[in-house]
């Protein structure tokens, strides 16, 4: 290498400013973290995945045979969950239990954080704080808490039994029998938008606080009536809040273990139970590498969306 | 005037929306009180009242599988906190002061997806690596490092949302006018930024400290033999049914949190008085 190569790469080393590497080590630290451990896991899973199980531990996909390298890539493990009925019936009703309950938090949620946003200013930082104070508390606890109050004899059943809403439960056939509501299609609902709702609350509350209320005196004044307001005004300015919430609530769901395995019953199986017990159980990694795959086919477009929202909702605020 | 008009007439509406966060906040807080409630209930059976008493705190006092999983659970969330509020704010900076970089849709995904991805997903996964770099290197022992590990996961993302949030409210005049007057970049960062941002900090500590103690799916995956966690020991018990003693156990945890959480948000106040009160006279002078 001739000299003045040398000296002019030495030279732009040293003119490098400081700043650059300081630059390069806030951007390079988390993000090579987040490669190492998160997407670097999944990469392994989908390889898992296409591997066959020995007797206790799967084989290498590449292995040096006679001086050959064989690739062995086995979809037996996609082919079964595609044909078998119950993984496609879990998977179905785990997307069914998810939608359910995104639902159910979009309607209770949307006027709870309108209502919210439009209280008296002095009023929403406790309200606010109020929303988010179970969010600290232990989920774990507050979901086995609905268990005391659901089974019979506790205060919601007596409650429940009271008003006759058990009569509707069973004609919609959520409940098997008059008064008896835990491991049931409906405590399991009631767990699962319990835990979420707040998730569905904040989006919801930072959209519609941000609003400008002239626009709907402008609306007002050019003859729209307050509903005709509230549905062409209101709802489309809080459709990122609207958007954001319901994939923080849809997607998380579809693969929850924690509240069907306390709240849910034998009608109630849905796939983080499936994979679950595939690894724990049947130790059948490569099974349970194939459905978890398969589930993160299945939110991959929920999570595009929302992380397009999600990066739209924090950055527009610049 | 600045308020809407309200949509179902005046008298109505006010009464609706009262009775509808009314209905909201009780829905959030019964299971949590009936939780307290249980607690002091003699009888075992929640639907008896056997009068008022402390026998379940008793008994939890002696239960040594339960408090060697608090101290496991405690040092874990200690950890990740940390570790969160570290990784997160440099994720959030570079987020919000990097606007161009190779990857970066790939980075803020990566960042926003732990968000949602469900949990035995997330634990699955890193389980398999985590088994697969044992084959290979040795290390790590699945235990404290590999819950550790996963819960930092976690942590960091949503870390990186709260202090995140606060970066962006930043006035940057304020950090242009530091590097005019000749400041260095860490400087800047560690004389400006940092005080700046301190209240998200502590928020982003006690968020990643609750969702680290509270975790259930995780630590399943990633805990080895005689690592339980807390939540994972109440876990198996509540499978099999109610246990008064874990409603005792809740009770604790929730008035630690709580008081936290109320402790965590006077100091941010009180911080962000000072610091608007400092702003003011600045400018006056």
């Amino acid at each position: 290498m001739s000299r003045p190569l040398v000296a002019s790469l030495f030279e732009r080393l040293r003119s490098f400013p400081v700043h650059r590497h300081g630059r390069a080590a806030v951007i390079g630290i988390p993000y090579a973290w987040l490669l190492v451990f998160f997407l670097l896991p999944f990469l392994i899973i989908l390889k898992i995945s296409v591997s066959e199980m020995e007797t206790v531990r799967f084989k290498d996909l590449l292995e040096l045979k006679d001086g050959l390298v064989t690739l062995t890539i086995n979809v037996g493990h996609y082919v079964s969950i595609f044909q078998d009925d119950l993984y496609v019936r879990t998977y179905v009703a785990s997307l069914k239990y998810a939608a359910v309950t995104t639902a159910w938090c979009l309607f209770i949620g949307y006027p709870f954080a309108y209502f919210m946003a439009r209280a008296k200013a002095a009023h929403q930082p406790a309200l606010l704080m109020l929303v988010m104070l179970p969010f600290w508390t232990s989920f774990l606890l507050r979901v086995y808490a609905w268990k005391g109050l659901l089974m019979e004899g506790g205060w919601v059943a007596r409650i429940l039994v009271a008003l006759g809403v058990d009569h509707l439960l069973v004609k919609a056939d959520l409940v098997p029998a008059l008064g008896k509501f835990m491991n049931t299609p409906f405590s399991l609902v009631i767990g699962m938008v319990y835990t979420y709702l707040p998730f569905m609350v904040l989006p919801l509350y930072a959209t519609l606080v941000k609003m400008d209320l002239r626009l709907l005196e402008a609306a007002a004044d050019l003859g729209a009536t307050p509903w005709v307001g509230f549905w062409k005004i209101t709802v489309p300015l809080s459709k990122a809040g609207i958007i954001a919430g319901s994939m923080l609530v849809f997607i998380p769901c579809i693969g929850e273990f924690v509240i069907p395995e306390l709240l849910g019953g034998p009608r109630t199986l849905m796939i983080g139970r499936v994979l679950w017990d595939e690894f724990f159980s049947n130790n059948d990694w490569p099974m349970a590498s194939s459905v978890a795959a398969v589930v993160i086919l299945l939110i991959i477009v929920p999570l595009t969306i929302f992380n397009r929202y999600q990066a739209e909702a924090t950055e527009a605020r610049r | 005037m600045s308020r809407a008009r309200p949509i179902l007439g005046p008298g109505f509406n006010r009464l609706f929306a009262k009775g509808w966060l009314g209905a909201g906040y009780l829905f959030l807080y019964v299971p949590i009180c009936a939780l307290v409630v249980y607690s002091f209930n003699a009888s075992p059976l929640p639907s008896v009242w056997g009068g008022a008493s402390l026998r379940w705190y008793h008994e939890l006092a002696h239960d040594r599988e339960l408090l060697a999983g608090l101290w496991l659970s405690l040092k874990i969330a200690f950890y990740t906190a940390w570790g969160s509020v570290v990784l997160g704010t440099l994720a959030a900076f570079t987020l919000v002061k990097y606007r161009r970089f190779l990857g970066r849709t790939l980075f803020s995904g990566m960042v926003n997806a732990p968000l949602v991805m469900p949990e035995v997903i997330v634990g699955l996964s890193l389980l398999l690596m985590m088994v697969s770099a044992q084959r290979w290197l040795g290390f790590p022992e699945r235990g404290l490092v590999t819950i550790w590990l996963g819960h930092l996961l976690i942590g960091l993302s949503y870390a990186t949302v709260v202090v995140q949030a606060r970066l962006q409210d930043l006035n940057p005049e304020l950090e242009e006018a530091a590097t005019d007057l000749g400041a260095r970049p860490h400087q800047v960062f560690l004389l400006v930024t940092l005080p700046m941002i301190v209240p998200s900090l502590l928020s982003a500590w006690l968020l990643a400290f609750t969702l680290s103690l509270d975790d259930v799916v995780l630590s399943a995956f990633l805990s080895g033999p005689g690592a339980t966690t807390l939540p994972l020991v109440i876990f198996s018990r509540a499978r099999l049914g109610m246990r008064p003693d874990i409603n005792a156990a809740a009770t604790i945890i929730i008035a630690i949190v709580s008081a936290g959480v109320v402790a965590g948000s006077v100091l941010i106040a009180r911080n962000e008085r000072r610091r608007a009160a400092e702003m003011a006279a600045a400018q006056r002078a």
